[in-house]
Parts: C-alpha cells; structure tokens; sequence
C-alpha cells in the first residue's frame, strides 16, 4: 500500500486504522499525529473543550511498541478517539461543558473510557457537548457553541450539530475524529449523528457502565460509540461494554462480538413502522427517507408491518419530567464545598454560598430542569407529575414490548427536522424539546437504538433514520442499520470550510 | 392493673404518648453504598471514598453485610421482612451531605412490623409486661460532621460518617411513660447487640433516639407530638420525656397549643428548644433512587439470614430459668448485656465439663459466682486485678475445688484474687498458698477426739439432748484445724463420733 498523507489518513475509520496499524500499513503515531493535527485545524467548530494530543501520542507510541514486540493488539489499537467531556478522565479536566466543574479535574477513569484506553484507543481530547447533556443543539455549553461542518449547498451561514454530544457528532463528521463517545439520555447520540451524517449507537440501557460519567438523568443515561459506519459502532461498542461492579445498573450479560456478527441479510425480519410517528407536521423530506427506509429494508429481506406505540404522544412529556426530577437530584452535589466552582461572598454563611456557586455556575437551561425537576417531585405535586409520569414510562414500555410480537426492530425518522440555525430554537426551550420527539420513546423503555445516515435533504444537510430493537438486541440494530447503510450510498461529507 | 403513670396538672391528670425512632449504626466493616472503613475515631476525612465525597459520576453499590444485619434485625423483632423494598433520595442541601441527598428507604422499608416485650419489673415501673409495636425498619445513609471549632471563620466538614449505614428503627405510639420508653431502648439495645447488628455504644453515637412525644387525658384522642432529635442515652430520653411532657401540658393549661415541630435537647441544662417547626419543615422530595435497582431478596438469603440469628434474649431468659432453674432475678440480669451472658455460658460450660456435671446441676453455682462472688472481688481489688488473667478457666478451676470441697468459699475467694493479680495458676495456689481444706479424715479426728476430750461436760449436754451444741464441737474442731478443714467433713465425723442426734 501506499504510504498515506495526513489528509487521507484521516479520512480513515475505526476499522481501517485498526487494520492497517496491525499489518504496517502505518503506524499508530503517524494517525495520532494526522488526527492532532486535524483538530488543531478545526478549532472554529469548537468541538473540543480540551484537546490532549500528548495523550494521543502516548498511547499510539504504546501501540507501536507493542506491535514492534510482537504482542496482541486491542480491538481499538491505534484509533485516537474524541471523548465527550461528561466522561471523567483521570488527570485530565472534566466539565460536563458548565462552569461549576471549570477546572475539575478527576483523579480516577470513567470505566467506559477505562475499557478503550485497555482496547488500545487514545484521547484527542475533551469534547464538547450541551452544559451537563441538557440540549438539542449544544448551544448550552459554558465554553461556546459547537458548530457543524455541514452548511447548506451555496451558503455559509452555521448549522448546529445536534445535542447533547454535539461536540462528538461534528468531529467525526468533519475527519477530525475518527470516532467519539456519546452519551444518550433522550436521543443525545441519535439526533446529533443524524444531523451530522453519521452512525450512533444508543445500547440496552445498562450495556455500557455509567461509573465514572457525570450522570443527568441516571435512569436514562446511557453511554455508546459516534462513528461513520456501522461496523465501526459495532466495534467500538464492544469495546465500551460490559458488566460493571461500580454500576448496580449495569448489565451482568456477556458481551458479543457485534462487529464479526454483522449481517445484512434480513430474509425472515420483520420491521415495524409505528403509525404514531407519522405525526402532523413532520418535514416531508423525513417522510420520504423514512419510505425510502422501508424499500431498502424490504429490499434486504424484510417484511415491513404497520405496527402501533400508542402511548408515544405522552413519552416526550413524561421524559421532560423524569429527567429533570432526576437531575435536579443528581446535580444537587455541585454545592461548591469540596470541588468545582465555589463562590464565597464576604461574609457569607452556607446558603449564601450555595446559591451564589449554583446561579454562577449553572447556565440557564440547567437551571432550567433543576427547577421544573424540583417543582415536579415537590409534596403536592409529585403524584401528578413524577408518579404520572413513571406510569407513562411503564405504558410506554409495555408498547414495545407487546409490538415485539409482531416485528424484530422498529424503523422510525431519528428526528423531525434536519439541522437548524444556531439561536433558532433558542428562544423556545419547547420548540428545542420538540427534537427529541421520536428518540425519548427508546430511551423511556431502554432500548437499544441508533441512528444511520440516510440521505441529504434538498438543502444538502443530512437526514438519519433510527432503528430500535429488543433489548439487549443491539445485533438486531446494527444489522437492519447496515442494511440500510449497504443502500444508502451515503457518501456525502462536509466541504471543508473550518 | 395496666401502667398508671400519670402527670398531675392544674387541670386533672394527663397522660403521656412517646413513639421512638431509634437510629442504630450497622455494624459493618464498610458503609452501606462504599467500601470506605467505618471505624469510629479515625483521623478526619481518612474513611471517605470517592462515593462518599459524592465526585462526579460515582454511583452507590449495596453492601450485601448492611442488608443482611438489617433483615436479621427485624427477624430478631418478628417482624415482616419484605421481599421486595428499595431505596429512596431523601433531597436536601447541607455541608454534611455531600450528594446533597440522603439514600433512604420511605415508600418501601425493608422491615415491616414488629414488636418488643418489655418484660414486668416493678422497680424500674413496668408493673407488667408490655409489647411495643414496631412500625418499621428502614437502612438509610449517615451524613457526616460539621467541626466548627477548626477555624475562625469557617466550618470544617468529616466526612468519616458520611455514609455509614443505619438502621431507623420506628415504634408505634406505644409507650406512656418515661420508665417504658427507658426499658424500650435498653431491650431494643440488648437485642440488636445479641444479633450484632449495632454495638449499641450510645456514647459514641452507635444509637440515638429522636423522641416523639404529646400529652391526652385518658381516654381522649392523640395530642399533636414533639420530636426532639438525636437524643443519646437512655437517661436523656427519659429525661426528654418528662421535661416535654411537662412543657406541653403547662402549655396546654396556660390556653396554648402544641405545635408540630422538631426540638433539641441540651444536656446541660436539661431542656428542649425547638429547633424548626411543620410550616418550615423542608421538603425532602423524596422519590426512587434511579442508580439503584430494587432490592429483591431470595428465599435462600433470609434462610441463612435466620439460620445466623443466635438465642435471643426472651428464648435465653426463658431457658435460664426453665431449664437451668435459675432465679428470675438472676436469669434477668445475667441476659440483660450480651458480655455477661457470654461470660456466664462459656464459665457454665467449662465447670459443667470440668466437673462432669450437668449445665443445669451447677447452674446456680456458677450464676452466684458469676454475679455475686467474682464482682465482688474484683471490686474489692480494685486497680490490682488484672482482669486479663480473668479466664474462663481459671475461674472453673476454681469453681470445681470448691464444688469437690478441696476449698472452702473463703479461700475460693482468696485464690481468685491472687490469681487476679498474678495469673498464676488456681490448683497451684491453692498447694503453695495452702489454701487447701483439710479432708484427711485422720487429722481432723485427732483433732475433734481433743476437742471432745477437753469438753466431756459439753459432750455430755449434747447427748443429753442440747443438740445447738453441735455448732460449738465445730467451731472448735474447724479453729483448732486453722478454718482449713472441709466443713462437711468435720460434720460427718462429729455426728460419728457423737452418736446420732438425740431427737
């Protein structure tokens, strides 16, 4: 093979690096250095909060001697990834994107990104995301707007790149990571990938250890692999999951080869369409990837069945009142006592001291759901709303469950838009929920879900189609996700203009 | 007649209602959600984990030991043990509370109602037995320690405690006087240290009460109630009970109400203040911990859980004086603490099979000596004893010379001092301290023959029929043998030697 310059090595996935730093193809430092320099580059997208280059060399220097001495390679040996900086690194500076945990820095690893550096992986750096996850669009990060790469044919006017993992969605389509972690409360892997044209796994919930990552929504969160092809998640994922002690949540199931199980082939599968995702007032290009969806999965084999979820119309608010309850809980402990933000004014007792670190230290949309989270669990209210809403989620559960009896994965639009403006939805925080429409249903009942580039719209931005499965079904998933990928043809990538 | 405590108002008699929400630590070698020490006394901040100091992204992990003390606890109370509980967030902001919530249990308690008998005793003024309802038992998270003495101007925080298991231990409004709620504690104590589950050191904060008290006229319906918070002995919640009592009916009778509220004790002055009332009452928004699944606990679990409970203090108390035929006094006091039981079973066992007895033929032998006798002493010795050479047998060596009559109870007792002070061994002393009876037939003979010698006139009275005389052939033989003589054996060789007794 060809030696390769640093443009084309980054060019490169998951896969490829693996493969061609095991057989010499290159070696790990030369991606790490063509990676580093890529975000160095990017620095107008503002995807990274931190980046860590040095972290990168040293752990594609650890490859390359490995590999000089003959030893076994990870599965993710030599692939510098960006990490979303809701994941604590040891040693390197945690924020969650707020300005209360500006300057963390943690003295232990989040055992997802434990298990990828063990795989071989290295860290490009800290990425940005929406302040503690809470965003469609990652416009509430303390450190800045992440901008997508992606621009409408013959404009130059910023899109976003979808939230929470916004950070991770638009390094990966813009060749500056070959690959990211996300995290996905309610659709903060899945609507980003879709905005940005390219593939995000949200697993089983309790697939993927939550130790170590800086919780939102606990009952919701749920760590997974950004990447631009299905077998690169495949791969990645594996690398991410497992059972966890530190977790009681986490799953004690075995982790399967996803990648070497891939299969198109959907002869036998059945693909549900929810007829209460076709709601009024969906962007008519959704509509027609979503049909286009169908015929290639029909054309791969499966047989596509009108099904019906119909509790989804009261998922989205139940979730935006489960979230928050669980995160005005859960970010109760940045109080300004023993680490992060502390504002102490003269003379001031401990309250005093809470509320100046907490009105300092929090943006307005965690504010936000620390209000509406804290209304909704208060004596009075909380049989009306968290009590409803844990029925809700209940109900809504029970729908996949009894549509399994009728289809294997579900097929569904990601999201109801394509990418919008920055500020565009700003002003309405509803309008902005509104994004996670189809993907919180998933996310309520813990399954696993992902989204899959499917086309460009007339505009030229990307649409991504989501698929859903059983749980612990992430194979199902991936499966009907690369059928869809193999027909495709999405090749499309961001004109480079950073 | 039921319990009749009473207090005399202006206004007629009134009665007392306490319910008692007893804290107890679970003993346990790492807290309930960590695996940091719980150890009392370290330095400060030494025992805190990552969870603990609630950093970001840590997650709470049941410990299986705080679990199963807490489900072998409300089996010890026969109590309800529920399959199926969880954990909820009890949420408020404090320096001491790191997560900013407390990990608890409101809407499903791992125990469920039970009950505790307070057993009759007059003189502590339970005139008759008594059951206590138990309402519940829930495990909840410790907070830790403000020191505000650290530092001019600011408070320091330990966080050592943070995260220490308790139990919450919930009565009913079952108790109606001061000496009911004493006995309540100190048998709930008794019991969870026969279980283990709490060392019940209330000194150092192992258990403390919140008192919940109010005031009726008999018969009438519950008064509102007071709770005074973290009380820490049982003296203290007596006294609580009577100074509330008595604040509330004055209150009452001077045409103020009682109003729901949360009260401190201060020892020192012997006097609740109220510390915030129903209307500032936080609200903790409780609701499931979603980093926790519900605890779910297999039959298999609560059988070896049952199967580990020992003898409980009832079933002890019961056997002591059923199968043993001890006193009640005696049975009572020697299962009141977990220390003085051990000491008298493993003593019981080593002289039973030492003198290769039954438990129950030398039972009360070695209660009186294990209550009586051995206190004594070792009171007498003071500072001198060194209560490391206290042995079980040392102490049954003792107890089987006296019982085969090689010793007296005299010189038992003055072997055991020197073996107190020495830890030289009791068959030893005795050899060497000559603080042996005499049972040599032969040399008491000689003796009694001289004594009788020397008193024909007396020999005469007595076979004459002044029969009290016996005593005085005794007393001279046992002086003339230096007191070293087995009494029974100078008895029996008297009556020989002066022919059966007249009548």
């Amino acid at each position: 093979m060809m030696p390769k310059n640093a443009d084309e090595l980054t060019q490169l996935g998951v896969r490829e690096i693996r493969d061609g730093v095991a057989s010499g193809d290159f070696t790990a430092r030369e991606i790490a250095e063509a990676f580093n320099a890529a975000v160095e580059q990017a620095a107008s997208l503002n995807a990274f909060i931190v980046a860590t280059p040095e972290k990168a060399l040293e752990a594609a220097d650890a490859v390359d001697d490995a590999r000089a001495s003959g030893k076994d390679l990870g599965p993710m040996a030599g692939v510098p990834i960006g990490m979303k900086d809701l994941f604590c690194t040891k040693g390197v500076q945690t924020t969650a994107a707020s300005h209360i945990l500006e300057g963390f820095v943690p003295q232990y690893e989040s055992t997802v990104s434990q298990k990828l550096w063990d795989a071989g992986a290295g860290m490009l750096g800290k990425l940005n995301l929406d302040q503690f996850a809470m965003g469609s669009s990652n416009e509430t990060s303390y450190f800045g707007n992440v901008t997508s790469p992606w621009r409408k044919t013959g404009s130059n006017a910023d899109f976003v790149a979808g939230g929470s993992s916004g950070g991770s969605s638009a390094s990966v389509a813009a060749r500056i990571c070959p690959a990211a972690t996300g995290t996905d409360t309610g659709g903060s892997i899945r609507q980003p990938a879709a905005f940005t044209g390219i593939v995000g796994v949200k697993p089983t919930y309790g697939r993927c250890s939550r130790c170590g990552v800086v919780a939102f929504a606990s009952s919701l969160d749920q760590a997974g692999p950004m990447a631009r092809s299905v077998e690169d998640c495949a791969i990645m994922l594996r690398a991410m999951a497992g059972f966890d002690p530190k977790d009681s949540t986490s799953l004690d199931l075995p982790v399967p080869d996803w990648a070497s199980a891939l299969d198109a082939d959907l002869r036998g599968k059945k693909v549900g369409i929810p007829r209460e995702y076709r709601m009024d007032g969906t962007d008519p290009e959704i509509l027609d990837s979503w049909e286009r969806g169908k015929e290639w999965l029909r054309d791969a084999g499966a047989e596509i069945v009108d099904v019906s979820l119909p509790h989804t119309k009261y998922a989205l608010p139940a979730y935006y009142i489960i979230a928050p309850a669980e995160a005005s809980s859960n970010l109760a402990r940045y109080d300004g006592v023993r680490y992060g933000l502390r504002d102490l004014p003269e003379g001031a007792g401990l309250q005093d001291m809470y509320a100046a670190t907490r009105s300092e230290g929090f943006g307005d949309e965690v504010k936000r759901r620390i209000l509406i989270g804290t209304y909704v669990l208060s004596a009075g209210f909380y049989d009306a709303y968290y009590n409803q809403a844990q029925k809700v989620r209940a109900l809504v559960a029970r729908d996949f469950e009894q549509v399994w009896n009728e289809c294997d994965v579900i097929l569904a639009p990601t999201t109801p838009t394509a990418a919008f403006s920055p500020g565009a939805q700003s002003d309405n925080p509803l309008a902005m929920y509104l994004n996670d429409v189809f993907a919180v249903p998933a996310s309520l009942a813990g399954l696993p879900a992902m989204s899959v580039p499917a086309m460009l719209n007339g505009d030229g931005l990307p649409l991504g189609l989501q698929i859903v499965g059983k749980p612990f079904d992430e194979q199902g998933v991936m499966n009907a996700g690369l059928a869809i990928e193999q027909r495709a043809g999405f090749t499309a990538k961001p004109e480079r203009w950073w | 007649m039921s319990n009749n405590y009473r207090i005399q108002g202006a206004t007629g008699e009134w009665e007392v209602v306490i319910g008692l929400e007893v804290h107890a630590q679970v003993t346990s070698q790492s807290k309930l959600f960590s695996s940091a020490a719980t150890e009392f006394g370290a330095e400060p901040n030494t025992q805190v984990s990552l969870i603990d100091a609630a950093m970001p992204g840590m997650l709470p992990v049941p410990n299986r030991e705080c679990i199963r003390q807490a489900v072998r606890t409300g089996m010890a109370i026969e109590a309800e043990i529920n399959r199926y509980s969880r954990f909820d967030r009890k949420n408020y902001f404090y320096a001491d509370l790191p997560q900013g919530y407390q990990i608890s249990q409101l809407y499903h308690p791992i125990v469920g109602e039970g009950q505790i008998l307070l057993e009759a005793d007059e003189k502590a003024g339970i005139p008759e037995d008594k059951v206590i309802g138990i309402e519940r038992i829930h495990i909840e998270q410790d907070a830790g320690k403000l020191m505000h003495d650290q530092h001019p101007t600011m408070s320091y925080v330990d966080l050592n405690r943070c995260g220490v298991a308790l139990m919450e231990i919930v009565s009913k409004p079952d108790m109606r006087s001061p000496a009911e709620a004493g006995a309540y504690v100190r048998k709930l104590r008794s019991i969870l240290r026969y279980v283990g589950s709490c060392d019940g050191n209330m000194e150092q904060g192992s258990m403390r009460a919140d008192v919940n008290v109010s005031v009726r006229k008999p018969g009438e319906e519950f008064g509102t109630r007071t709770e005074t918070k973290n009380v820490n002995s049982v003296r203290f919640v007596m006294a609580v009970i009577e100074g509330e009592a008595r604040r509330q009916i004055e209150l009452i009778e001077d045409g103020g109400t009682v109003v729901q509220e949360t009260r401190l004790y201060d020892p020192d002055r012997n006097e609740t203040r109220s510390m915030r009332s129903k209307e500032d009452a936080h609200d903790y928004r409780y609701f499931p911990d979603p980093d926790l699944l519900p605890l779910e606990l297999e039959e298999s679990f609560l059988e070896e859980c049952r199967a580990s409970l020992p003898e409980l203090p009832d079933a002890k108390r019961a056997r002591y004086t059923g199968e043993l035929g001890l006193t009640d006094y005696n049975a009572a006091v020697l299962t009141a603490e977990v220390e003085t039981f051990a000491r008298f079973e493993t003593l019981l066992a080593e002289t039973a099979k030492r003198l290769g007895k039954s438990g129950a033929a030398v039972a009360t032998q070695v209660a009186n000596w294990t209550l009586s006798v051995a206190p004594g002493v070792i009171k007498s010795l003071g500072e001198e004893a060194k209560l490391e050479h206290n042995t079980a047998s040392a102490n049954a060596a003792i107890l089987e010379m006296a019982d085969s009559g090689e010793i007296s109870g005299g010189q038992a007792k003055e072997i055991y001092e020197i073996v107190l002070k020495t830890g030289r061994d009791p068959a030893e002393i005795a050899d060497t301290e000559g603080l042996k009876q005499q049972s040599d037939t032969g040399a008491i003979e000689a003796e009694i023959d001289k004594v009788l010698a020397a008193n024909q006139d007396k020999v005469e009275q007595y076979r004459s029929g002044k029969d009290k005389l016996f005593g005085f052939f005794v007393g001279h033989t046992m002086k003339a043998m230096q007191g070293k003589a087995n009494p029974q054996v100078v008895n029996e060789l008297l009556k020989a030697k002066l022919g059966p007794s007249p009548q």
